[in-house]
């Protein structure tokens, strides 16, 4: 019986809090332009456009690029 | 502490990000790389003399070693940013509890991420695509995927501000709605990129963009359900706790 009266408080669902916005901008802003730029590496470096010459980054993420959806070649 | 909050979170969601970026890996190598391999086949039967002629990196580093630095990086970054997007949607999209907030961003970003910029422009195997044209569509594919992005993001506000007029549920259909008719005049009046080979095969062509769908499905999956998970434990740890002291209260009986 002790259980049963127990399971209400234990499931009933506590809405988180929200976080401010100016607590997350430094985070969004440095870690977000981060993340960008490894996803342009991953998805579109020597392809369209290059920042390293040659052709390393393109091939070596080849299948990735293909199976990720980006264009690649 | 709020910052601390987020960034904690960002930690989560980047290791949340790894883990699904493992098990789309493995769906990429099953069910991917065996369609890559027959669009090469096809390509070296058909192409004369294709741009790589001199091969820079080996077939069987490609399919394994550099397809895993790929979707593992394509992951990480993906996942530090849908949890910089949870950190904002967080009691802000309703009344959902943490794991349901990560389920919940996670669909909307499979969708806007991934399956609108699909649905348009759709991923295509080696063999398949004209190398002059590499800049515009790289343009139309990263174009189509931006304004996906910020429209799930307009939507949702909108939702939101509909919501005390029109009550949750019409507020969150005309939000839809209004975002289905954009994409919908997008996908009308952006170009059409069709540069599949007269002779590339049909079920070949079909399953290589299945698979890439199933890993992105797998990826999404995953990490809702993962980050979610770390998410409830380091912000709601009360159930846990609770969960402890019944047990410890039932165990004398």
């Amino acid at each position: 019986m002790a259980q049963h009266v127990a399971q209400p408080t234990a499931t009933t669902p506590t809405l988180p809090a929200t976080l401010p916005l100016k607590a997350i901008a430094p985070w969004a802003a440095f870690f977000g332009i981060l993340m960008l730029v490894l996803l342009y590496f991953v998805g579109a470096e020597q392809g369209a456009t290059a920042v390293v010459s040659g052709e390393g980054v393109h091939e070596w993420v080849h299948d990735a690029r293909h199976l990720l959806g980006f264009p690649c070649h | 502490m709020n910052s601390a909050t987020v960034r904690n979170l960002l930690v989560r969601g980047m290791l949340a990000g790894l883990g699904a970026g493992v098990l789309a890996l493995i769906a990429a190598y099953f069910l991917g790389e065996p369609n890559v391999d027959r669009a090469i086949g096809f390509e070296e039967g058909h192409a004369p003399a294709h741009e790589h002629e001199v091969e820079i990196v080996s077939r069987s580093l490609q399919s394994t070693a550099g397809l895993a630095t790929g979707v593992l990086i394509y992951g990480i970054a993906f996942g530090g940013i849908a949890a910089l997007a949870y950190c904002v949607a967080l009691g802000r999209v309703g009344r959902f509890g943490p794991r349901a907030t990560a389920l919940l961003l996670s669909g909307c970003a499979l969708l806007a991420v991934y399956v609108v910029p699909f649905l348009k422009y759709p991923a295509n195997p080696p063999a398949v695509g004209n190398g002059d044209t590499i800049g515009e569509r790289t343009t139309l594919y990263f174009l189509m995927m931006v304004l996906s992005v910020l429209l799930a993001i307009a939507a949702t506000i909108l939702g939101k501000r509909l919501a005390p007029k029109l009550g949750t549920w019409y507020a969150t259909v005309a939000a839809v709605a209004a975002f289905a008719v954009v994409i919908g005049l997008a996908f009308a009046f952006l170009p059409v990129v069709n540069e599949v080979p007269a002779d590339f095969p049909a079920t070949v062509l079909w399953r290589f963009r299945l698979s890439a769908l199933a890993m992105q499905v797998i990826l999404w999956g995953g990490f809702g359900l993962l980050f979610g998970e770390l998410a409830e434990r380091m912000l709601n740890p009360r159930p846990a706790k609770a969960e402890e002291s019944r047990a410890m209260a039932a165990a004398p009986n």
